[in-house]
């Protein structure tokens, strides 16, 4: 009973351990599938860069792109698949009848957003070239719009009103899943021409970027290089200056999310250290209570040719089996909580985390038990025999 | 032939200030296959004496000679080796593992000595059988009379063939009956030529050895060879 309440502190350090790898492992499967959907061969020319280290104020006076800069680049650059201006604005009213969507997110775009963005139709078709030219009143709606808006009928062909302007649906994108900790569903997405998209909502309001496909990872840094280049020469920046614009890439946001998923395995990794600090001093109080309480039997054994290692190597190995049996159980008290988090993250408790925390749940046990394991070696059999 | 020669061996305490002399200047020799008991009134160095010559304690002064060996500058792991192989002590307060069965007691020693686990059960049931516990091997000591836990510990004496048995008041904790039945069993070990060394305050006790030692104030008073080796055995105890 008393071993147990000990164990209790290396339980938790256990428990926090598992967890939090769990945890990890989620969010980083979360992360990635939540940007896998922005292609990895794929560059985003913008007026700023998406992660920025330094300060924002650098770019504050930066002019936005212009469609005029947007069909010089498309001239000029040699090698890629797709390209696509995109504009695009949160949280436009969109409404059909009396049914309405809050949470939104309006693109205004070409054709080829199909390429760049690699999206799916459940059905219907994409938007066409002729539509985009003209600046038809016509859209593609995500899985989320199609439940709010048509919850019993088929939305093709049908007519949604975004800002008031009706607009008729021609497609419907595939349902892409949830994003990030289910911050912004990527079904809650209208795509509308480019043009109808800024006679609806604005011109100016919403900057441009864009989307340029180039179709091969290997050749990214090229693309890059060469986008660089006339991107320059286009925007007319004088040599010697800083480039106005960014380029921009899936890469940006795993270095974004290597560093914030660090700082949090880095304060778990405080965390548990601090509980199986606790747990240790635990495991070491526990060890000295009982080598005093069997000063007796360690004098029997001393007297009868134990040697020193022989008593070390006995109470070392009590004490890593309590805190093995500790770590047994924080993993078995971790696996449901395991499961709890596959609720909310794709994740599941691998199974290298869980020799890991049986590991050190062993490692804290020697370490704890040494000292009180090395003076139990110590005693002297004389007194220790004599000891009642 | 000499199992144990000591000479002039000195046990100092430091308490506080004062030094005590435990053993102030002993010298004996104990040969192969005697009987001896170490008499004396308590505070004569018997305890002492017990413990230097069970190889727990090292004398201040003097050098102590085992089968040969000087054993007076080991350290603690070289003492634990010769303990192991060469003593079996038979403690007054029986001294067993409380949590282990008798069968387990009996094997520890042979643990130490990193005997195979399947020789050791053979062994530790013979030395069980020969003192007469075929039966309770499987016993706790707390499932054991006083008389049988003695037993218990004459068997692991024994158990690793050890070059002397000694017993520290082996019958201080037992009723007069059940004292004399450990007693007739020491003798029958003996008369099997095994070495003991018996240490008592109690003259009866004293009187089955051969050959009596008594001590006071850290100084042999008195030694005497009190029966011929291999006298008639009574109790009818020598069924070897």
């Amino acid at each position: 009973m008393r071993s147990i309440l000990t164990t209790l502190g290396i339980i938790i350090g256990i428990v926090a351990v598992t967890t939090m790898s769990t945890a990890i492992i989620g969010l980083r499967e979360a992360f990635l599938n939540s940007i896998s959907s922005l292609g990895s061969d794929v560059l985003y020319v913008d007026k700023f860069p998406w992660f920025a280290m330094r300060d924002w104020s650098a770019f504050r006076n930066r002019k936005d792109l212009t469609i005029e800069q947007y069909e010089k680049l498309r001239e000029m650059l040699s090698n890629y698949e797709a390209m696509a201006p995109t504009k695009r604005t949160f949280g436009s009213s969109v409404k059909r009848k009396d049914r309405s969507v809050t949470m939104s997110m309006i693109i205004g775009t070409t054709e080829e957003y199909q390429r760049t963005s690699q999206l799916v139709l459940e059905e219907g078709r994409f938007i066409n070239e002729i539509e985009v030219n003209a600046a038809r009143k016509v859209c593609i709606i995500g899985q989320d719009i199609v439940k709010e808006l048509f919850p019993l009928e088929n939305p093709i062909n049908k007519e949604i009103k975004v800002n008031n302007m009706p607009m008729k649906v021609v497609g419907v994108l595939e349902k892409q899943g949830s994003g990030f900790l289910g911050s912004f569903s990527m079904d809650g997405q209208i795509i509308l021409p480019l043009k109808t998209f800024e006679s609806v909502l604005g011109e100016s309001r919403n900057r441009l970027r864009i989307d340029i496909k180039i179709g091969d990872v290997d050749k990214l840094d090229d693309a890059k290089e060469e986008i660089t280049a006339l991107m320059r020469i286009i925007r007319k920046v004088p040599p010697g200056k800083d480039d106005d614009f960014a380029i921009n890439q899936q890469e940006a946001f795993k270095q974004m999310y290597d560093q914030t998923v660090g700082v949090i395995a880095y304060a778990g990794i405080v965390i548990t250290a601090l509980s199986l600090f606790v747990g240790a001093i635990g495991i070491m109080n526990i060890m000295f209570v009982s080598v005093t309480e069997r000063t007796k039997e360690i004098g029997i054994r001393k007297a009868i040719g134990a040697k020193t290692w022989s008593i070390l190597f006995q109470f070392l190995i009590e004490a890593a089996m309590i805190c093995l049996l500790g770590g047994i159980m924080g993993i078995l008290i971790s696996y449901p909580i395991s499961l709890i988090i596959n609720q909310f993250l794709p994740t599941s408790m691998p199974i290298p985390v869980v020799f890991l925390a049986l590991f050190i749940s062993i490692l804290v046990g020697l370490i704890s038990g040494f000292l009180p394991a090395w003076r139990a070696s110590r005693l002297n059999p004389v007194d220790s025999l004599r000891y009642e | 032939m000499n199992i144990i020669n000591i000479e002039h061996i000195a046990k100092i305490y430091q308490v506080g200030s004062e030094e005590v002399h435990a053993l102030a200047d002993v010298s004996l020799r104990i040969d192969k296959g005697e009987y001896v008991a170490i008499m004396g009134p308590s505070g004569s160095g018997k305890s002492t004496l017990m413990n230097i010559l069970g190889c727990l304690d090292t004398p201040t002064k003097g050098v102590y000679n085992f089968k040969g060996t000087s054993v007076s500058q080991m350290n603690d792991n070289e003492l634990a080796s010769i303990r192991n192989k060469e003593i079996g002590f038979v403690f007054q307060t029986f001294n067993l593992l409380p949590r282990s069965d008798a069968l387990h007691n009996v094997e520890l020693p042979l643990i130490y000595a990193g005997v195979s686990s399947f020789e050791r059960k053979e062994r530790a049931r013979a030395a069980l059988e020969h003192v007469g516990l075929a039966d309770r091997m499987t016993h706790k000591p707390n499932e054991l009379s006083g008389g049988q836990r003695q037993r218990v510990a004459i068997a692991r004496a024994l158990v690793t063939s050890p070059s002397i048995i000694l017993a520290d008041e082996p019958t201080g904790n037992l009723d007069t009956k059940t004292g004399e039945d450990i007693m007739s069993l020491f003798l029958e070990i003996s008369g099997q030529g095994n070495t003991i060394i018996l240490v008592t305050h109690e003259e009866y006790i004293a009187e089955h050895a051969e050959r009596i030692i008594r001590l006071r104030d850290g100084l042999i008073e008195n030694d005497e060879i009190v029966k011929e080796r291999f006298a008639p055995i009574k109790n009818g105890a020598s069924k070897m």
